[in-house]
């Protein structure tokens, strides 16, 4: 692989994605037909009072199948940011790592990092240029979060298939179970919420929405499989331990059973 | 393409342009690259806090450049679009200095035999390893020379004397602020002494994660600086 090199006044600058086309590796591609490729399903974001909580189930299916068990929705995407992703897996992934390297390549090449809006803009972007794809049934549709480092909170953006990009101000829920999960964000969101507690609400509406959506997974403490689940603060991104994620969803079921005359 | 009607000798040619380059890089001001417990730091004697010396490639990889401001920053682009591109079509451990100093060999040389003008540029580019032992530092002259340094390098203006101050100063094994206390006396020599606001430090350390890279602020400068 050789040095790409550009005359002045030609030069793709800071973007990643021009720099892979430039160099012949463009990442947009005509696809014949329709496809029903594995898809991944409910995924959330709220605000707490310290920045935001992200997560994600782990389930893939692909039809009436589980394709995945185990599979990441919830990914770090910089330092202060992170992206959790629906739609169908395998465009979806492509399109975080290529949104992690686009971000840091655009905080080397300008010598600064970009401001939070400016990276939902980059998202909203990728997703737009997926339209093609998604319309032969690769939609991917992510939720981005981050802590904002000049206003000094945490903030959150939904997006639609056409790269739409909302920023929402408490919630955001998206995939085949987020009608679910978001009435349960709706009904037990307040503001200036602690991150214990967020996620606590987090896993809850996660189980509501594996509960009503055959493509969203519960969590499963007989393989010990429990949601991603990520907190971003001042201090950056955090990955909430399998461990602590246990004990919360012990408690969590331990109310359910009560609540719904389980043993 | 040449003047018509004049000869001039391949011998004489080659020896102006690396006359021209010397020249440019020898008005410029040093960066000094060196070994140390946790990784390698950078020092180069640098006033402007915006137009920086010394850059994050990736993530184990950095680079510093002396001589003139907008080559050796194309340079450095150029290699932050090589090894981000490579790591996306590979992996993130298939990007490593080795090839981009070979890389950028390729660029400088093809500029010194085929263009006009030389670039006015030396560049050190540096890998640290899992262990102290792998670590690698690479020095690249104008002409495409690659040389591979151990433990210390030094370039830019007067820099043969700066490395001989660092060799009578360097050992295996320094702490971080012992290093930076050096490469500060090394590059200012005799006569001057250079404070935190002259100088431009940054590490690649062991202990900083995936990007190893790390600018240190000027109050964190001053601190090694004033320490006993």
């Amino acid at each position: 692989m050789s040095m790409p090199t550009f005359d002045p006044g030609d030069d793709p600058g800071p973007d990643f994605v021009k720099l892979l086309d430039r160099t012949g590796r463009s990442i947009v591609r005509e696809l014949p037909g329709q496809f029903d490729a594995g898809h991944a399903t409910t995924v959330l974001a709220l605000r707490t009072i310290d920045g935001v909580v992200l997560a994600g189930d782990r389930r893939a299916t692909s039809g009436h199948l589980i394709s995945h068990r185990t599979i990441e929705k919830v990914f770090e995407a910089d330092r202060f940011s992170g992206v959790a992703i629906a739609g169908a897996a395998g465009p979806a992934i492509e399109m975080v790592k290529i949104f992690q390297v686009q971000l840091e390549h655009y905080e080397k090449v300008e010598g600064k990092e970009l401001s939070l809006d400016g990276k939902a803009n980059q998202l909203s972007g990728m997703i737009r240029s997926n339209l093609p794809a998604a319309m032969q049934g690769l939609a991917v549709v992510p939720v981005f979060a981050g802590y904002d480092r000049r206003r000094e909170l945490g903030r959150l953006y939904q997006f639609d298939i056409t790269g739409g990009r909302y920023e929402e101000r408490d919630y955001a829920s998206t995939g085949s179970g987020s009608l679910h999960a978001s009435t349960v964000l709706k009904l037990g969101f307040s503001d200036a919420m602690d991150t214990g507690a967020a996620i606590d609400l987090a896993l809850s509406a996660l189980w509501h929405a594996a509960d009503e959506d055959s493509a969203t997974g519960g969590p499963d403490p007989i393989r010990g499989i429990y949601p991603v689940v990520a907190n971003i603060t001042e201090d950056g991104f955090a990955r909430i331990d399998d461990a602590d994620l246990a004990v919360r969803v012990t408690a969590l079921t331990a109310n359910l059973s009560t609540q719904y005359g389980g043993v | 393409m040449g003047m018509p009607g004049f000869y001039v000798s391949p011998e004489q040619l080659v020896q102006d342009k690396a006359d021209f380059a010397r020249k440019g890089i020898a008005r410029g001001r040093a960066l000094v690259g060196m070994r140390y417990v946790e990784g390698i730091v950078f020092v180069a004697e640098n006033t402007s806090a915006t137009l920086r010396k010394v850059s994050e490639i990736y993530d184990r990889i950095a680079f510093g450049g002396v001589g003139r401001y907008n080559e050796f920053d194309q340079l450095r682009i150029a290699g932050v679009r090589h090894a981000d591109q490579k790591g996306f079509v590979y992996s993130r451990e298939d990007v490593d200095a080795r090839s981009l100093a070979n890389q950028y060999a390729q660029i400088m040389g093809q500029v010194f035999t085929h263009e006009h003008k030389p670039l006015e540029v030396e560049i050190l580019l540096a890998e640290i390893g899992d262990e102290p032992d792998d670590d690698q530092l690479f020095h690249l002259m104008f002409d495409g020379t690659v040389m591979d340094e151990t433990n210390i390098a030094a370039i830019g203006g007067d820099s043969s004397a700066i490395l001989e101050r660092l060799q009578a100063g360097w050992s295996e094994g320094m702490a971080l602020q012992d290093a930076v206390k050096l490469a500060a006396s090394a590059l200012a020599g005799p006569d001057r002494t250079l404070g935190a606001a002259e100088l431009e430090v940054a590490t690649l350390d062991r202990g900083n994660g995936r990007r190893a890279f790390h600018r240190l602020d000027d109050d964190a400068v001053e601190v090694m600086l004033s320490a006993n």
